[in-house]
């Protein structure tokens, strides 16, 4: 081969001898700085193993010698995080939530951490802002609600959640499926939904409203009230305004009637924190519908039949 | 006769074959795909029988030129075709995809078009039809000419061309029909990962073959880049793809790893796929088309002797690093890492090799379009090989991961290095495979060349506003100690950030559709009346030498 070296004359380099179809190769030494920066990066990885865990052995690894592990780390800025917060926290935990709006203060950062957990846990199904999803999810903007809207209230529905079979203490009543369980027939519920639409001023009385007013005392009123102002000892909506979570045109309420969805919530007690749940609370009450706890009422009548506030 | 008689029994056994399997498919896409094979058969049989000179025929419709009978050709002209056809197809699903994360109705409600099943014909039609066709057809014509050899086993090269070809069909229908693996970038099931063992296998033996019969002393370095990445893929390939068939008749199978173990096997897959795949293969097309395309010696031998070693020995421990802050356990982690770092200057060995093989001719920057395309190629290479062992250090990766980041940091690997590379590759190879003067138009290829440069940053710089956007509000806290943004929060705000990057991949494909347009004229043998690149006129008025002023 060496025969067939030359110098270049470009680069006054010699060539290492070698032809592949035209193409030579330059013997050009490698570039210093290429090489002393992999030497470099070859050192820098030679410590970071020593001083971080790295070498498999054959029950464990190498735990490095500054004990570092990535789960410690988590730990540690969780303790730092959580020792930050302590002194919200336990405030929080300790004021009986009815007190909350009392306290300024203590309301403010509830609402912060409770708007947090609702990022996470919440948005899926109520949305970022909690308007919900028109024809699946509430909105929790409004004033209209379903199991209440003062804080006590809505910590429970949120602690034991709305219709969860395998625990008792949860939100729970079962809308009769009016047309599937032929109850009444399509004429019927035709007639009720006249006369919902009635009393919701979206339609002139008429006829078939007035037979609807009768199935409706006989047959929805037990829930929903004499007037359909709604029940929310057993969750039943009010039906006198404009707000329909399932849809206020004949059809949607048609549909509702014959199949209703009975709406489920999971509870969130056995996965969130008194705490959070506490804040959570905080935050749909100050989302503009938060009810003040009815103080009198509560006093007269204690709890519900089913020992829910 | 008797020859012929036994292959074409052998063709219709197979398709008689294929259609007992179809007719017994425990579901529909397996029906379907045992369909495409027995057509397949049916076709090669066909072809057997009828016992015309198809490479004749062939060469009629894609004006190929007669073989000179010095090297085999066909099987690289073929492949030059395929490489552009699924360039089109998977750089055009890419675009599309773009738009559907820009605005979601463009998914059609329609199961066949989600962004989920797109997204994988996407990247396997860019990456292992379009980057797949090219390597092979590159490693064919590279491997002839540095081993002074015509290709070993003819047959078998034509087998590998169309089985390929076979591969990326199962595979692309199958991604429609919902049939997956779920394993990013190796999604064909079973027995389409059993077709491509196969093939792979006779690639292997054509390519080895053929440097086993070589006339030349010494093995050049892109070949030893190109087997490489032939080896290591096989190897990737069969263990990342591990696995147990529901049913022989069926497209269901079961990964023979479950979790982290499952997720270490496949980003030890996944990260040298880019490793061995977009890297080492297309370094080999580097090694020998730019010193080719430039007229000047490779820069230095001992430095490619360095890089190649250490390149190839780093590469294959990196992997962890796309499972930092997983259930992967630390030490994983650690080496995944250091060994991402340590692979920088490996990597920039390439880059610098390729960029000063330009010594002594960059002038051509400026005249050669060609050229130009391979400098900008080697830049991205040299920036996304920084970018990468950057990305893989914790401290960086707890923000950029599962962000869009990783996104512009692959494609501009992926448009600027492999893209460029392919394409100037491809320019180069043209003419010489058609035996023209030069391609239809030098000054489409700039047109090409600036489109695909101003796309590519378009890209990357959009994704790297919304990855590092997206980075920071997902760990934004208040000053109450919580999390200020829900997570559709940072989709809501990627929205401007997706409709930049996908203008940068219309600009991309717009720079492709005018390789289309070149490509096709040249083959059609015209050549395009235009001014030369570079003109430096003579001026003659201008050019007044002092008189010689005498001595006194």
């Amino acid at each position: 081969m060496a025969e067939q070296q030359r110098i270049d004359e470009a680069t006054g380099t010699r060539t290492v001898g070698h032809e592949w179809d035209g193409i030579e190769e330059l013997d050009t030494p490698m570039p210093r700085w290429w090489l002393w920066t992999f030497y470099l990066t070859i050192a820098w990885a030679a410590v970071y193993v020593v001083l971080y865990p790295a070498w498999p052995m054959v029950n464990s690894a190498t735990r490095g010698v500054i004990g570092w592990s990535s789960r410690g780390q988590l730990e540690q800025e969780l303790a730092a995080d959580a020792t930050r917060r302590a002194p919200v926290v336990n405030a929080i935990a300790a004021s009986p939530i009815a007190e909350l709006p009392a306290r300024p203060e203590l309301m403010q950062a509830a609402v912060q951490g409770g708007g947090a957990a609702f990022r996470v846990h919440c948005v899926q199904c109520h949305g970022s802002g909690g308007a919900g999803v028109q024809t699946l999810y509430p909105s929790l903007t409004d004033d209209d609600w379903l199991w209440g809207g003062d804080l006590d209230r809505i910590d429970y529905t949120i602690t034991h959640g709305i219709r969860n079979p395998e625990h008792p203490a949860t939100r729970t009543s079962l809308m009769p499926a009016f047309g599937r369980d032929a109850i009444l027939d399509a004429r019927q519920i035709a007639d009720v939904v006249s006369h919902v639409r009635v009393i919701s001023g979206q339609e002139k009385p008429s006829a078939s409203s007035a037979r609807g007013a009768t199935l409706f005392e006989a047959n929805c009123a037990v829930c929903h009230g004499a007037n359909g102002e709604g029940g929310r000892q057993v969750g039943a909506p009010k039906l006198t305004d404009a707000i329909w979570l399932y849809g206020g045109d004949r059809a949607s309420i048609a549909a509702t009637v014959a199949n209703p969805r009975n709406g489920v919530m999971p509870r969130w007690g056995e996965r969130l924190d008194p705490v959070t749940i506490k804040m959570l609370a905080a935050y749909v009450y100050s989302l503009g519908g938060g009810e003040r706890a009815p103080a009198t009422v509560a006093a007269a009548q204690g709890q519900g039949a089913d020992g829910q506030p | 006769m008797d020859s012929l008689v036994s292959k074409a029994g052998g063709w219709m056994a197979l398709a008689l074959l294929a259609l007992v399997m179809a007719a017994a498919a425990a579901d529909a896409p397996f029906a379907v795909h045992m369909g495409i094979v027995a057509a397949a058969c049916l076709i090669a049989l066909w072809a057997t029988v009828s016992r015309a000179d198809f490479d004749a025929i062939a060469r009629g419709i894609l004006k190929m030129p007669g073989d000179e009978g010095v090297y085999d050709d066909d099987p690289i002209r073929w492949g030059a075709i395929a490489t552009l056809f699924w360039g089109t197809a998977g750089m055009a699903a890419g675009l599309y995809i773009a738009l559907q994360l820009a605005f979601p109705a463009l998914n059609l409600n329609l199961e066949y078009t989600t962004f989920g099943r797109l997204r994988p014909l996407h990247t396997s039609a860019v990456i292992f039809a379009f980057g797949g066709n090219a390597l092979i057809a590159t490693s064919f014509y590279v491997v002839q000419r540095t081993c002074r050899a015509r290709l070993a086993f003819p047959a078998l090269a034509r087998f590998v061309f169309w089985g390929y070809q076979l591969f990326i069909v199962l595979a692309a229908t199958g991604y429609l029909m919902g049939v997956t693996e779920a394993r990013e970038y190796a999604e064909p099931e079973w027995y389409v990962d059993l077709w491509l063992t196969i093939v792979w296998v006779a690639y292997l033996a054509v390519f080895v073959g053929t440097i086993v019969k070589r006339r030349e002393p010494h093995i050049y370095v892109a070949n030893w880049f190109y087997l490489s990445f032939i080896i290591t893929i096989a190897m990737l390939h069969i263990v990342n793809n591990l696995s147990m068939p529901a049913s022989l008749f069926g497209s269901k199978s079961y990964a023979a790893f479950a979790g982290v173990q499952d997720a270490l096997t496949q980003w030890w897959y996944g990260h040298n796929a880019v490793g061995f795949f977009l890297t080492a293969g297309f370094l080999a097309m580097m090694y020998y088309f730019v010193p080719k395309q430039a007229e000047r010696p490779v820069y230095s031998y001992r430095l490619s002797i360095i890089h190649f070693w250490s390149l190839i020995f780093l590469y294959i421990w990196a992997g962890p690093h796309h499972l930092h802050y997983t259930a992967l356990p630390d030490w994983a982690q650690t080496l995944g890492m250091v060994f991402s770092v340590m692979l920088w200057m490996p990597s920039w060995g390439g880059m610098i090799n390729g960029l000063m093989t330009l010594n002594g001719a960059w002038d051509k920057i400026r005249t050669d379009p060609i050229i130009r395309m391979m400098v900008m190629a080697l830049a991205f290479y040299g920036m996304s090989t920084f970018e990468g062992p950057m990305m893989s250090i914790k401290w960086v990766n707890s923000m950029s991961h599962y962000t869009d980041w990783t996104i512009g940091h692959v494609h501009s690997g992926a448009l600027g290095w492999n893209g460029m590379i392919t394409f100037a590759s491809l320019y180069y190879l043209v003419p010489r495979l058609w035996g023209r003067p030069r391609l239809y138009s030098l000054r489409m290829v700039n047109w090409h060349f600036w489109l695909a440069t101003v796309g590519i940053v378009f890209y990357a710089a959009s994704m790297w506003v919304a990855g590092i956007m997206q980075g920071l509000m997902w760990r934004e806290y208040g000053a109450d100690g919580y999390l200020v943004y829900s997570f559709a929060e940072s989709v809501a705000a990627m929205h401007p950030m997706y409709l930049i990057r996908a203008a940068g991949g219309a600009l991309y494909l717009a720079g492709f559709v005018i390789m289309l347009v070149n490509v096709w004229a040249t083959l059609a043998g015209k050549v395009r009346a235009e001014k030369p690149m570079t003109e430096t006129p003579y001026n003659a008025a201008a050019d007044r030498p002092l008189a010689p002023v005498p001595a006194e």
